[in-house]
C-alpha cells in the first residue's frame, strides 16, 4: 500500500467511526425522547414496549406506557427525524450545487413557500377538489388521505418554485454568494406573507392549522404522515447520495467537471428537483423550519471535511439529532405548555448564522 | 493520439470569438497557444475541453468526430486545467486530486485510483502538501495541485490554460518542463495557452498563434516566432538573438 492509500484510509476511517457516532448518539436520544414527555417512562419500558411493537408474543408490554410512546410519541419524534434528515441533506446539497456556504432550504425561500403551499391547499382544498379532497386511497395496503397526498404535492410545487426562482435569479445576473440568500430570504418573506393573508381570510377551523404552520412544530405527526415521509425521505436521500462524487466535482468549477463528463446544468436542476421534494414533503406537515438544513452541514463539514460522501450521511444524521432534541426541549421546557420546535430553530439557527458570518468568513465563505 | 481541429467557429451570442481555426497536433509533443489578450486561446481551449458546446466546424480525434464520443469516455481522453479558480471550501489537496479520477469511480476509490492520485502527487512533488488544504497554499503550490488533478485524470490529451500565469519565474520554468517531461516520456500530447513567448520557444515543439480569433501562423516555433510577426500580431517592435542557452525574443516598446 503506498503512502497516499495510507492517508486516504487513515482519514476515511475518522469519517466512519464519526458517522457511526452520531447514529449511535441519535437512537440512544430517540429512546430517550420517548420517555421523556407529562409521563416519564424509563428507557427500560420504552424498550420493552419498542420490542412489543415489533415481535409481539416476544415480551409483555408495560401497561399504559406503550400506548403512550407507540401511538402519541413514537410518530412525533420520527417525524422530527425523518424532517431533520431531509433538511439537512437537501441543505448540504444545495450548498454544493450552487458552489454558496449560505444556502438552506430556508435562506433559498423553500421553507417559507412549501408551508404556504401545504397552507392553500388546506384553505381552498375543500372548496377546489370537494369530495375528492375528504377521501383516501390504499397503496400498499396503508390507507392515505387525499389531503394529505394533495398537502405534498402543494407543498412541492411551492417550494420548487422557490428554489428554481432563486437559482434563475442568481445564474441570470452572476450575482454574488450574499444577493443569491438576499433573494432567497426575500422570496420567504412573499411567501410569509402569503401565509398571513391567507390566515386572514380563513374560517376557524383553517385558521388553527395556519398558525400552526408559522411557527412550525411537529403536532401533525401521525403514523399515516410517517408512513408517507420514510419511502420519499429515504429514496430522496439515497439518489442523491448516488450522485456524491459529482458534487464532490462540482467543488472543482463548472469547468473542470463539465471536463470530467458531468453534464452541469442539468445535475444541479435535477439535484435542486430531488431534495426539494424531500425537504417540502417534510415541510408540508411540520410547517417552517428555519436554519437545521444550515447548522447540520456546517458543524459536519467542520468534522469530517467536504466530502458529500460522507458529508451527505453525517449530515443527515446530525440534522435529526439536533431536530429531535430541539422538539423534545420544547416539548417539556415550558411544560404543560408547549412551544413550536420552529421558535427554538430560529433563535439556535439565527445565532449559528450570525457566527458564520462572522467567524466562518475566510474558513467557510469567500 | 492525433487532435485535428477543422474549421472550428465559437461564438458568445452573436460575438464572434473563433472564426475557422484548424489546425492538428499529436502525442508526444508540445503545442503552445500563443496569442495577444481575446484572440481566442481560452475559448479554443475550453471548446476542445468539452467545457464549451461545438458551435460550427470538427474536433476529431484520431479521426473520429469528437462529439460522437460518449462523455465517459471523452473525459477519460482529454484532461483540462482552466486558467483560475477561487476555491470556496476546504478541501484537502489529496482529495481535490482525487477528483480527477471522477470518470473511473463511481462511488468507492479502488487501489488503482489511490496509486494513480500518489504517482501525481509524486511527478509534481507535492506529496508532502496531501494532507493541507488547497485554499491555504501558495499560487505556486496551488497550480500543481491542479496540475497533478489532470494528471490522476491520466488523459493522453492535457490541456492547460495560461499554467505560468499566477508563477514566479522559478516555478514557471519547472512547472512546464516537468509537463513537458510527461508528455515525451509517456507519449502524451498538450496543448497549453502561454502569454511568455520565450516559454514557448524553450518548450514547445509546435506553436499555434492566434490573432482576432484566427490562426495567424502555426509550425515550428522557431518558424513561427519571427520579429514580423511578434509586430503584426502584438503590435510590439522586438528582436530575435540566438545565444548559446537558446533562441530568445526580446521586446522593446510597442510599435505604431
Amino acid at each position: 500500500m503506498n503512502k497516499t492509500a495510507g492517508k486516504y484510509h487513515a482519514v476515511r476511517r475518522r469519517k466512519m467511526s464519526v458517522i457511526i457516532i452520531l447514529a449511535v448518539l441519535l437512537v440512544l436520544s430517540m429512546i430517550l425522547a420517548l420517555g421523556i414527555g407529562s409521563v416519564f417512562i424509563p428507557p427500560t419500558e420504552v424498550l420493552a414496549s419498542l420490542l412489543n411493537a415489533l415481535l409481539p408474543g416476544l415480551i409483555d408490554a408495560p401497561d399504559g406506557a406503550a400506548d403512550i410512546i407507540i401511538n402519541f410519541r413514537m410518530p412525533r419524534i420520527l417525524l422530527a427525524v425523518l424532517t431533520g434528515i431531509a433538511l439537512s441533506a437537501a441543505g448540504a446539497v444545495m450548498q454544493g450545487l450552487l458552489r454558496n456556504p449560505l444556502v438552506s432550504p430556508f435562506t433559498l425561500g423553500l421553507s417559507s413557500a412549501a408551508s404556504f403551499g401545504a397552507a392553500l391547499m388546506i384553505v381552498l382544498g375543500p372548496a377546489v377538489f370537494g369530495a375528492f379532497f375528504a377521501g383516501s386511497v390504499v397503496f400498499l395496503g396503508f390507507e392515505f388521505t387525499t389531503k394529505s397526498l394533495m398537502l405534498i404535492l402543494s407543498a412541492f410545487l411551492f417550494g420548487w418554485l422557490s428554489v428554481i426562482l432563486v437559482y434563475f435569479i442568481s445564474r441570470a445576473r452572476q450575482t454574488s454568494q450574499a444577493v443569491m440568500v438576499l433573494a432567497g430570504v426575500v422570496i420567504g418573506y412573499l411567501f410569509q406573507a402569503g401565509l398571513l393573508a391567507l390566515k386572514y381570510v380563513s374560517n376557524d377551523d383553517a385558521l388553527r392549522e395556519i398558525v400552526t404552520w408559522m411557527m412550525g412544530g411537529m403536532w401533525g405527526a401521525t403514523w399515516q404522515t410517517i408512513f408517507i415521509l420514510t419511502p420519499v425521505v429515504l429514496i430522496c436521500f439515497l439518489l442523491i447520495e448516488r450522485r456524491a462524487w459529482d458534487l464532490n466535482t462540482l467543488s472543482s468549477g463548472d469547468d473542470v467537471a463539465r471536463n470530467l463528463g458531468i453534464n452541469v446544468d442539468r445535475f444541479r436542476i435535477t439535484g435542486l428537483l430531488i431534495v426539494s421534494f424531500a425537504a417540502s414533503a417534510c415541510l408540508a406537515f411540520t410547517g417552517i423550519i428555519g436554519f437545521v438544513g444550515l447548522m447540520a452541514p456546517h458543524i459536519c463539514r467542520m468534522l469530517i471535511g467536504n466530502d458529500y460522501r460522507y458529508l451527505l450521511p453525517a449530515s443527515a444524521l446530525m440534522g435529526a439529532l439536533i431536530l429531535l432534541i430541539s422538539d423534545t426541549v420544547a416539548r417539556v421546557i415550558l411544560a404543560p405548555v408547549e412551544i413550536p420546535v420552529g421558535v427554538i430553530m430560529y433563535v439556535l439557527g439565527g445565532i449559528f448564522f450570525l457566527f458564520l458570518i462572522t467567524r466562518g468568513h475566510g474558513r467557510y465563505l469567500s | 493520439m492525433k487532435i485535428s481541429v477543422e474549421h472550428l467557429t465559437q461564438m458568445y451570442s452573436s460575438h464572434v470569438v473563433l472564426d475557422d481555426v484548424s489546425f492538428t497536433t499529436e502525442s508526444g509533443k508540445v503545442t503552445a497557444l500563443l496569442g495577444p489578450n481575446g484572440s481566442g486561446k481560452s475559448t479554443l481551449i475550453k471548446t476542445i475541453a468539452d467545457v464549451l458546446p461545438m458551435r460550427g466546424g470538427r474536433i476529431l480525434v484520431n479521426d473520429t468526430d469528437i462529439t460522437t464520443v460518449p462523455k465517459a469516455e471523452r473525459s477519460k481522453m482529454i484532461g483540462y486545467v482552466p486558467q483560475y479558480f477561487h476555491y470556496t471550501s476546504f478541501t484537502s489537496v489529496l482529495d481535490t486530486v482525487l477528483i480527477g479520477r471522477r470518470p473511473y469511480m463511481s462511488w468507492s476509490v479502488s487501489d488503482e485510483d489511490l496509486e494513480a492520485v500518489d504517482a501525481a502527487l509524486s511527478t509534481m512533488h507535492i506529496e508532502d502538501l496531501a494532507e493541507r488544504f488547497v485554499n491555504e497554499l501558495s499560487g505556486g503550490q496551488r497550480q500543481r495541485v491542479f496540475i497533478a488533478r489532470a494528471l490522476a485524470q491520466n488523459p493522453e490529451f492535457f490541456l492547460f490554460d495560461e499554467p505560468t500565469s499566477s508563477l514566479d519565474l522559478r516555478h514557471q520554468l519547472e512547472t512546464l518542463a516537468v509537463m513537458q517531461d510527461v508528455v515525451h516520456k509517456n507519449n502524451s500530447g498538450m496543448i497549453v495557452a502561454l502569454h511568455d513567448l520565450n516559454l514557448a520557444l524553450r518548450y514547445a515543439d509546435h506553436v499555434v498563434l492566434l490573432k482576432d480569433g484566427s490562426i495567424y501562423a502555426d509550425g515550428k516555433p522557431c518558424d513561427v516566432l519571427t520579429t514580423e510577426a511578434v509586430r503584426d500580431v502584438y503590435g510590439v517592435e522586438s528582436e530575435v538573438v540566438e545565444k548559446e542557452t537558446g533562441r530568445f525574443i526580446l521586446s522593446y516598446e510597442p510599435s505604431y
